[in-house]
């Protein structure tokens, strides 16, 4: 197994699928001669050519509509979005579009599109390059959303969002391109919907996603060596499906849930997460469920602050221990 | 303030009562007379599905918006008229006689109206959001101009796959100031697509006049020299015209895969949908004007008879035909059942639908 880093990974997704399907085109701002805004893509133009690998204008509402167009005639686009941030301009595509065409064709239409890019803060470029709408999104019947933490479930997520008929929604990190992990050459995908247990414990479960997963990873580690408590970090990895089991397991084991993400709390994820635990385990919890999310403002451009705006292992710490005591 | 120059209105608009200057047009001339008679039939069953509308809404069975093409039929009429099999449409929510014109059935499109389970949408799309994709038309798009980008996907993806074909997009005069068209616009032609934009122009951007909306002294279709895209505008009453100038449209899409902005002149008769009282904007003379002197159904009607294709009797046949159609759909709506409960959530997810051994995720995708 290659060690390679979530960069790698995505892109070694998009080439096993352009080499499957001859209908999966990658479309976006600079995918193609630039080799991508955060060289996801590189090298695919050269290998692929310009009719798989296609440049688009700066115009999200445009191409984005383009794609889910193309898709109902059965090509399978997989297009970048520089930033999750930009899909704001296309959010009638995106949603109205994409998200509804099944349901209101009565099934008769299939909207098989992909649009991945990174969502996240902590890069200090300020509000309106820092969103994060993968609970804004998941809101919607008829979309799917992942946020792969590893680099083994970015290509293997990537590679089922591809084949998905439906629309999925990539979000990426910025932060975990450079990251490294051990991926496999041979042919797999992550099934969309199936969280996973990325450290078993018997204390507290975790529930993150994202960075996020790596935080708590973190966190669990000093919580374990300073504190002696044994965490299960649960990465939903699918926002939508929701992979409602795996969460309610871990918590029926440890009795004590804390939810860890880097959305702003309001309607986020966690608030989901939180009310599928109280309404299916409310039985099984020793404490009540707290949560760690971005500091609720929109996303500061000061570096030093945008650290602790957002969840970082001391904040994570700090409020297992509240749930703990 | 300069004024605006006049609009650039096809020469033909003002002189609508008499024959039609393309009649002898190849793309007319050659048509036979069974096929006259049948794109005469199509425009009258448009017209009297439309006006059977009214009274089902009127008897409060219709819900939501109803937006009728009645004036508006040699638009479709002439347009849809002339395309082949890998040619595509799509439009936006006045989309009713489209979907007549691709051949959908009038029980399948009343009983969407309706909400029934037996609609060309199963009740889940209403008025707005007619789909037949098996006779490629992709709907039926509720926001205004959203459905350009689609459009303009379907005609690269009719370009990517290597097809002789092209797609007609559709979308009223209001759409023109939407970005997202401006956005379609531009990689349409960017792009060389097979692509036509068809700018129905009817006047009125919901209660809007056109000179209240649109910031550019000449006609609409004009905008396209911005984009370096050929356009023209059109009678849309004639639908000879229609065809004539559309079917160079075509052809440009076909043979050079370039894309044209058509602006046809059309009216409605109602207001924008059937919840506009439709008394602000414009005034009942104005209305009355085009129904006695430019009414696209009448036009050709006229235009046929001189021709001897039609008889007065063939026409009253045919116009019978089509009410006692409508009719029919109207008691089917009626008579259809309710979708169920559990309809609600299916046709969510293709996955969801189509459970079985390859099926991957266990999540849950519907949550109660």
């Amino acid at each position: 197994m290659a060690v390679i880093s979530y960069r790698e990974a995505l892109r070694a997704a998009m080439r096993d699928e352009l080499n499957r399907d001859e209908n999966v085109v990658i479309m976006g701002e600079e995918v193609a001669q630039f080799n991508g805004a955060y060289k996801v893509t590189e090298g695919l133009l050269k290998e692929f050519g310009p009719k798989r690998i296609v440049d688009t204008p700066i115009s999200e509402a445009g191409f984005i509509g383009l794609g889910i167009g193309a898709s109902m005639l059965g090509i399978r686009p997989v297009m970048e979005l520089m930033f999750w941030s930009f899909s704001y301009v296309a959010f009638d595509q995106i949603v109205n579009n994409a998200g509804n065409i099944r349901y209101m064709s009565g099934g008769l239409i299939n909207c098989p599109i992909v649009i991945r890019g990174p969502a996240n803060g902590g890069t200090n470029v300020g509000a309106t390059h820092s969103h994060t709408p993968e609970a804004i999104l998941a809101s919607h019947p008829g979309i799917k959303v992942v946020c792969p933490a590893t680099p083994y479930d970015a290509k293997g997520l990537l590679k089922a969002a591809i084949r998905d008929n439906d629309p999925v929604y990539v979000m990426e990190n910025t932060i975990l391109y450079n990251d490294k992990g051990e991926v496999p050459d041979e042919d797999y995908i992550v099934p969309i919907g199936v969280a996973d247990v990325k450290r078993v414990g018997t204390d507290l479960t975790i529930v993150a996603h994202g960075r996020a997963v790596i935080t708590s990873l973190k966190a669990a580690e000093i919580l374990e060596k300073d504190h002696g408590v044994s965490v299960e970090v649960v990465d939903l990895r699918s926002i939508r499906p929701l992979d409602e089991e795996t969460i309610l397991k871990s918590v029926r084991k440890t009795h004590r849930a804390l939810l860890v993400e880097e959305n702003k709390p309001f309607c986020g994820v966690d608030a989901q997460v939180a009310y599928l635990i109280q309404s299916k385990a409310f039985d099984e919890l020793d404490a009540p469920v707290h949560r760690v999310s971005s500091i609720d403002a929109p996303q500061i451009y000061c570096k030093r602050m945008e650290d602790l705006q957002m969840p970082n292992v001391e904040r994570v710490v700090a409020e297992a221990l509240k749930v703990l005591a | 303030m300069a004024k605006p120059a006049v609009l650039t209105h096809p020469e033909s608009l003002k002189h609508p009562a008499g024959p039609s200057a393309y009649a002898k047009d190849p793309v007319n001339a050659s048509m036979t007379k069974e096929a006259k008679i049948a794109l005469y039939t199509k425009m009258a069953r448009i017209r009297h599905f439309e006006q059977r509308c009214i009274r089902i809404y009127q008897q409060g069975k219709i819900g939501g918006f109803l937006h009728l093409y009645v004036g508006q039929e040699a638009v479709a009429a002439g347009t849809i008229s002339l395309l082949g099999k890998d040619d595509h449409i799509i439009t936006g929510y006045r989309d009713h006689g489209h979907g007549l014109m691709v051949g959908m059935g009038m029980n399948e499109c009343m009983a969407e109206l309706t909400g029934k389970v037996t609609g060309c949408s199963q009740g889940k799309g209403g008025s707005m959001h007619y789909f037949a994709p098996d006779k490629n038309y992709w709907g039926g798009h509720g926001i205004v101009g959203g459905q350009a980008p689609l459009g303009t996907g379907l005609a690269y993806a009719v370009k990517y796959k290597g097809l002789k074909g092209s797609c007609l997009a559709y979308m009223g005069d209001g759409a023109v100031n939407q970005g997202a068209v401006h956005e379609a616009y531009n990689l349409a032609s960017l792009w060389d697509l097979p692509m036509i934009f068809v700018v129905e122009n009817n006047g009125y951007s919901m209660g809007t006049s056109q000179e209240r909306s649109t910031a550019h002294p000449g006609c609409l279709a004009k905008r396209a020299e911005g984009y370096n895209m050929a356009w023209d505008v059109i009678n849309g009453h004639d639908v000879y015209e229609v065809r004539a100038k559309t079917a160079l449209a075509l052809k440009r899409a076909h043979e050079e895969s370039k894309p044209t902005v058509l602006e046809i002149f059309t009216y409605r008769y109602f207001g924008h949908s059937m919840a506009d009282p439709d008394k602000t904007y414009r005034d009942k003379e104005e209305i009355k004007t085009y129904r006695d002197k430019k009414d696209p159904v009448l036009l050709f009607e006229q235009e046929l008879l001189r021709e001897k294709v039609l008889t007065p009797e063939l026409s009253q046949t045919i116009n019978d035909a089509a009410m006692a159609e409508a009719d029919k759909a109207a008691i089917f709506a009626d008579e259809s059942p309710d979708p169920t409960l559990a309809d609600i959530t299916k046709h969510i997810y293709w996955e969801e639908d189509n459970r079985g051994p390859k099926t991957t995720s266990r999540g849950t995708i519907i949550f109660e």
